[in-house]
């Protein structure tokens, strides 16, 4: 009785996180069990795109757009590219080895109770909703926080996207004497 | 409040069904031009001038047999084409079709959504469409649908740069983000087309790229790979890649307009404003205004839709790479060197004099100096 | 060895910078469709338009009468061996007393038969008849037929009607206009 209250009581805003929410849990939990990888990266966008919708839930639009564009535009467009050269005919039986599935269970499990301990330990801070400037999100108090707080990290990561870049010229760089095609 | 929504909601209404009614005659349109251009008069039997040859069309694709290969994904090959027709009518959200309308004595935008990020998302939605034309082509279990669905991916993901590149520009331009801010920073004559000439070429030839339009139709490159990405596809489910082809055509376009060809601006606005408040009242007199200039978007509208068409029935086909070189070594470069004379011209103070500056110097270091440099390392070997 | 005098070198030199930039061939190209875009066209929207086919149009067949209205066919068959499509038969009959109004020969054609899925209206029938009596129209067409048993026209299609008699008259462009007005 109390929780038909609760459920009766949600706006509307909440009634949206919810199914937002559901949603993306779907679209993750499809994204693991489900065995093949091309179906797995269509739950991921979906998962990508209801967490863009909770973003902006969060009135922080850049970062719904940033996340699309990235993540589901870009990213997950290479993964599908990669996945569509391999042979999918072929049946991976690595999980069915008994080693494999202990290591497993041992790995997912620390990492769900370190996640666990984190998220309890973690002091929520609470929102003075008096105060609170809704133009958090937006792309202009984004712009001046990057480029004045965290100018130097800033900086540091687009030279690291650099090198990266260089390195992956570097690898795909015809050598002398060698012949592709 | 109430009026609000309502005039809202259809505005909505009114903006989805736009873009489906230029999308079906867009194909009516494609087939007349093309038969212009090659000395024919193209469809005429199907009512005055064959103006209901598009209902034709979709009645057949209707009515013909839905089709799912056995070896086919199922859901996969269905979802393919709903993601290439949702994301082609989703991206029309945020283009301001025209400026606002006085109902009730609130001032209402000729516009889905203004939010603040409008142009990225257009940018996300458009990089999302190719996932239609990727699963679709996978899905098929075709090796020439999945040869079309890869080039598709490399190709719009190869293009994206140089778009965004040169969409940067006019945001460092407008300082912001939003699309109706950028047509309204746009009074008048003042376009953007005359500050970013290049940007403008650069934005055009991808957008082509984008649509998957001629000459950079590899994906469904009909001589090598059957049909692409759709050579499975029959009926409606093919109706729709089709179909979305053209939404995407006509929202490109809207794009184009609005970006760089002012959208609802036109010459001696403020005159005809005045007096249209003048003679016909505050209120009719502004909404005959708003009218005017969403008129004079479509007519834009319709200049960029036959410069796709004449294009697309002008030049041949791309080679693969052909088409990577232009994308990466060409347009990439050009794009970041017209980025740079823009900020150059922007902190200068006179934007319109240092771009034109800036390009020129740009040219007269390409066409000038480069062929000499040339020249003296051939000799040099 | 050149065919015409529109033949162009290739050429197979390297692009110049200007070239290179593709924007020269692409202006060009696009002009050349313009032009066309303007253009006059070519199709002649047929049901509406007529094209001017010229007195020696080869249409329906047809078996003509003397000026006494008697059949000039004597059903020798010539123009069945001459047919390159064997689209002609016929059965000859002998002419009895009384029939001397209605056959010009003794012997005449008691069923004349022409299949139109055959015919390919090459005209030889014409030129091998000796009794100057079958002729190709070229006023009118073989009218469109939807099903096999339309297909074969006997003498009742064939032979000339003596009301509206056939002359192979219309030798300008302005006669055969107003022909096809007529019909």
């Amino acid at each position: 009785m109390q929780y038909l209250e609760l459920i009766k009581n949600l706006s509307f805003v909440q009634w949206t996180f919810y199914f937002l929410s559901i949603l993306s849990l779907f679209g993750a939990l499809g994204t693991i069990l489900s065995k093949n990888p091309i179906h797995s990266v269509v739950y991921l966008i979906l998962t990508f795109f209801t967490l863009s919708a909770i973003y902006l839930l969060l009135n922080a639009q850049f970062l719904a757009a940033v996340n699309i564009i990235v993540y589901a535009g870009a990213i997950m467009v290479l993964f599908l590219f990669v996945l569509m050269f391999l042979n999918l005919k072929k049946e991976s039986n690595e999980l069915s080895q008994n080693s494999m599935l202990i290591s497993a269970t041992i790995a997912g499990g620390l990492l769900g109770l370190i996640l666990i301990v984190a998220i309890k330990k973690a002091e929520t801070i609470r929102v003075n909703y008096n105060d609170f400037d809704p133009k958090t999100g937006m792309i202009e108090t984004l712009g001046k926080v990057l480029y004045t707080n965290y100018m130097l990290p800033f900086e540091l990561v687009s030279v690291l996207f650099l090198v990266a870049m260089s390195g992956a010229v570097l690898l795909a760089k015809r050598e002398k004497g060698d012949s592709h095609f | 409040m109430d009026t609000v929504l309502i005039v809202k909601a259809i505005i909505v209404v009114a903006i989805f069904a736009i873009s489906m009614l230029m999308a079906l005659y867009e194909t009516y349109a494609e087939r007349v031009i093309a038969a212009f251009i090659q000395d024919r008069v193209g469809p005429d039997r199907a009512g005055p001038f064959g103006l209901l040859q598009p209902l034709a069309d979709g009645g057949k694709l209707f009515f013909k047999e839905d089709f799912i290969p056995t070896k086919a994904d199922k859901w996969l090959f269905i979802l393919g084409p709903a993601i290439a027709m949702s994301t082609a009518l989703l991206s029309s959200a945020v283009i301001p079709f025209g400026d606002t309308i006085i109902v009730a004595g609130q001032k209402i935008d000729v516009q889905g959504m203004d939010v603040n990020i409008g142009i990225l998302w257009i940018f996300g939605i458009v990089s999302l469409g190719v996932y239609g034309i990727l699963i679709g082509g996978w899905a098929s279990n075709n090796k020439y649908s999945l040869y079309g669905a890869i080039r598709a991916a490399s190709q719009t993901i190869s293009y994206e740069l140089a778009m965004g590149i040169s969409l940067l520009a006019i945001i460092l331009m407008t300082g912001s983000l939003s699309v109706k801010s950028i047509v309204l920073g746009q009074h008048g004559i003042d376009w953007n087309i005359f500050y970013q000439p290049l940007g403008f070429l650069l934005f055009l030839t991808c957008s082509l790229a984008e649509c998957n339009r001629t000459p950079f139709d590899l994906p469904e490159s009909e001589n090598e790979l059957v049909a692409g990405y759709h050579t499975e596809y029959g009926s409606m489910k093919m109706g729709l890649y089709l179909f979305s082809e053209y939404v995407n055509m006509f929202i490109s376009s809207a794009v184009l307009a609005s970006l760089y060809l002012g959208g609802f601006n036109y010459p001696g606005m403020d005159f005809v404003y005045s007096k249209l408040v003048g003679s016909f009242g505050e209120v009719t007199g502004h909404n005959i205004a708003t009218a005017l200039g969403t008129i004079t978007l479509f007519l834009k509208i319709f200049f960029f839709i036959f410069l796709f068409m004449w294009i697309r029935w002008t030049l041949p086909r791309f080679r693969y790479d052909q088409l990577m070189n232009l994308a990466w070594k060409w347009m990439m470069p050009v794009a970041i060197v017209n980025l740079i004379i823009t900020a150059a011209a922007e902190l200068s103070g006179k934007p319109l004099l240092y771009n034109w500056i800036g390009l020129a110097i740009f040219a007269a270091i390409y066409f000038g100096l480069f062929p000499i440099f040339k020249k003296k390392t051939v000799s040099a070997n | 060895m050149t065919l015409t005098n529109r033949s162009k070198k290739t050429d197979n030199s390297e692009l110049s910078i200007v070239e290179n930039t593709y924007f020269p061939g692409i202006f060009k190209g696009m002009g050349v469709t313009i032009k066309h875009f303007f253009s006059k066209k070519a199709t002649i929207r047929y049901p509406e338009q007529k094209r001017y086919l010229g007195p020696v149009f080869r249409g329906h067949h047809i078996l003509k009468r003397d000026e006494q209205g008697r059949e000039r066919c004597t059903a020798c068959g010539l123009c069945a061996v001459a047919c390159p499509a064997e689209a002609i038969s016929m059965v000859a009959a002998e002419r009895v007393k009384g029939e001397e109004k209605l056959y010009r020969e003794e012997k005449y054609a008691a069923s004349y038969e022409v299949n139109m899925l055959r015919c390919i209206f090459c005209g030889l029938c014409e030129e091998a008849c000796p009794k100057e009596a079958v002729y190709l129209r070229h006023d009118k067409f073989v009218p469109v037929f939807t099903s096999r048993d339309q297909v074969i026209y006997g003498k009742d299609q064939l032979v000339e009607d003596m009301s509206d008699r056939y002359l192979r008259d219309a030798w300008t462009k302005e006669d055969m206009a107003k022909l096809w007005i007529k019909q």
